[in-house]
Formats: structure tokens, C-alpha cells, sequence
């Protein structure tokens, strides 16, 4: 089965979209991370999204959905690489992405997960 | 003239046709949707809108219209030229089309955005539906002067 590759580095789970993905490779991923947070026992989770031109309202809400399980579960969610063109849509489209922390690029994203949990 | 017929008038014989039945024609349509806003020489930003739009009303008709398809054409008026996009499936229809263009208003699963958002980002709308007579939606984003 199709899937998105999950990378473990330390205690932090790393995740880079490279793929237009459809629905269900979507839902497959936040399944994937959920669980490999809890086997892992991370304490964080990149979402680089630098690769995608485009990010629609079910992309967003499986990212939201992402770093709400992530805080359940003890976890932090970082979305970092966002392009611009992506940000003025999807803040057009309706959708904040409220809760969802993110940074500009995969080095900020880590030193924010790095400076949360010692 | 009603605002479907405006629309009809800028048609071109330029179109393409594709089917939308699963989640791997979605991924397709927005290639094709891409490609088409490239040739036309719409801005990255408003290319990106019109994918994403895309992509929203192509769920649409798969997860609420049962599957249907979408026709793109690049339209002209007067010397503008724009990407026009209809979605039409021969689903249950839509009994309140404005509840339904409201931001939060679901009557599957999903946000609540995709009609009402897809609508802000295009340059025109124009949706045609009743019960049981299938969903048209019709959008077109113009290339700017």
C-alpha cells in the first residue's frame, strides 16, 4: 500500500510531503504518525511542506487533526516549509489552522521542537 | 441573461473532460487544472487558488454528488481570457444552496468550507441545483490585464 514515509530522529518523528497526495494517502499518514508517536514515544513531529503547491481543506484539516492527536498524546506538531501562494489561500479559503504551530523552514521548526521539550 | 447562459456564451472549443469518481481523480484533476493555469500564464498565487478550488468542488461532486465530471476550458471575453471549470453529477442536488455556501455548514463530514471557500477564490460562481436534479457548479478565474 501506498504510504508517506515516517522518519524517527531522537525523539522527534520527521515527515516530508513530496507527493500530491489523494484522501486516503492523507487519512493513511495521520493513522501512521498517531501511532508511530505512541510506539516512538515521541516528543515531537515535523510536517515538512515545502514540496506541495497546494494545500486544500482536507490537507488542512488532517494537519489540524495531526497536531491535535500530537498534544493528546504529549507531542508537539510543527508545519514548517509553507509557501506563500499556499498561506494566501488557505487563509482565503476559511482555514487558520488554529492550534497548528509552524516555522519558516525545517531548521526552525527543530530548534522549536528542540527548545519545548528538554 | 441569467448568469449560467453568460457563462455558456464564454465557452471555448478548447475543453477537456475528466471523469470524478475516486480520490485519484481529484489528484489528477489538479494536475490538469495546473497545467492549464500555467499555459494561460496565471500568477503562481492565482494559480493556486484555482487548483485549490479545484480541488474542493471536485470532492464535492465525488463525496456529496456521487461522482460526476468537470469540464475545463480556457474562455475569452472580449480580450480577457480566463479558466472556466464546471463540475456536474447527477446527484441528489441541493436543496439550500445558500446554507450550503455557509462557512461551517456541512451535511457530511468535512469543514464546512469547500463551497463558500471555493467561491472566494474565484473570480465567478455560479451554481445550479435543485432536489434530485444533479449539482452544476461553474467557476472561472480570469487572467488579470
Amino acid at each position: 500500500m501506498e504510504r508517506i514515509p515516517i522518519l524517527r530522529m531522537g525523539r522527534f518523528l520527521l515527515v516530508t510531503i513530496q507527493v500530491d497526495m489523494h484522501d486516503q494517502l492523507a487519512l493513511t499518514l495521520q493513522d501512521d504518525l498517531t501511532q508511530r508517536i505512541v510506539s516512538e514515544r515521541a516528543k515531537g513531529v515535523l510536517i515538512d511542506i515545502s514540496s506541495l503547491d497546494v494545500v486544500d481543506s482536507f490537507i488542512g484539516r488532517m494537519i489540524s487533526n495531526i497536531a491535535g492527536m500530537s498534544r493528546v498524546l504529549d507531542a508537539m506538531t510543527v508545519v514548517v516549509g509553507m509557501r506563500p501562494a499556499v498561506a494566501i489561500t488557505l487563509v482565503e479559503l476559511g482555514l487558520n489552522l488554529e492550534g497548528v504551530r509552524t516555522a519558516l523552514n525545517v531548521e526552525k521548526g527543530m530548534a522549536l521542537l528542540q527548545g519545548t521539550s528538554p | 441573461m441569467s448568469e449560467a447562459a453568460a457563462l455558456a456564451d464564454l465557452r471555448s472549443e478548447t475543453r477537456d473532460e475528466l471523469p470524478l469518481r475516486s480520490g485519484e481523480d481529484v489528484v489528477r484533476l489538479r494536475q490538469a487544472v495546473r497545467d492549464r493555469a500555467v499555459s494561460l500564464g496565471l500568477s503562481l498565487v492565482e494559480q493556486t487558488k484555482i487548483i485549490t478550488a479545484a480541488s474542493e468542488l471536485g470532492r464535492n461532486t465525488i463525496q456529496y454528488g456521487g461522482g460526476g465530471k468537470v469540464v475545463i476550458a480556457t474562455v475569452a471575453n472580449g480580450t480577457r481570457r480566463g479558466v472556466l471549470l464546471e463540475f456536474i453529477d447527477q446527484g441528489p442536488g441541493i436543496a439550500d444552496i445558500g446554507k450550503a455556501l455557509t462557512d461551517g455548514y456541512t451535511s457530511g463530514g468535512g469543514l464546512g468550507l469547500g463551497l463558500g471557500g471555493a467561491k472566494r477564490l474565484s473570480d465567478e460562481f455560479h451554481i445550479d441545483s435543485a432536489p434530485g436534479k444533479g449539482t452544476r457548479v461553474s467557476i472561472v478565474r480570469w487572467k488579470p490585464y
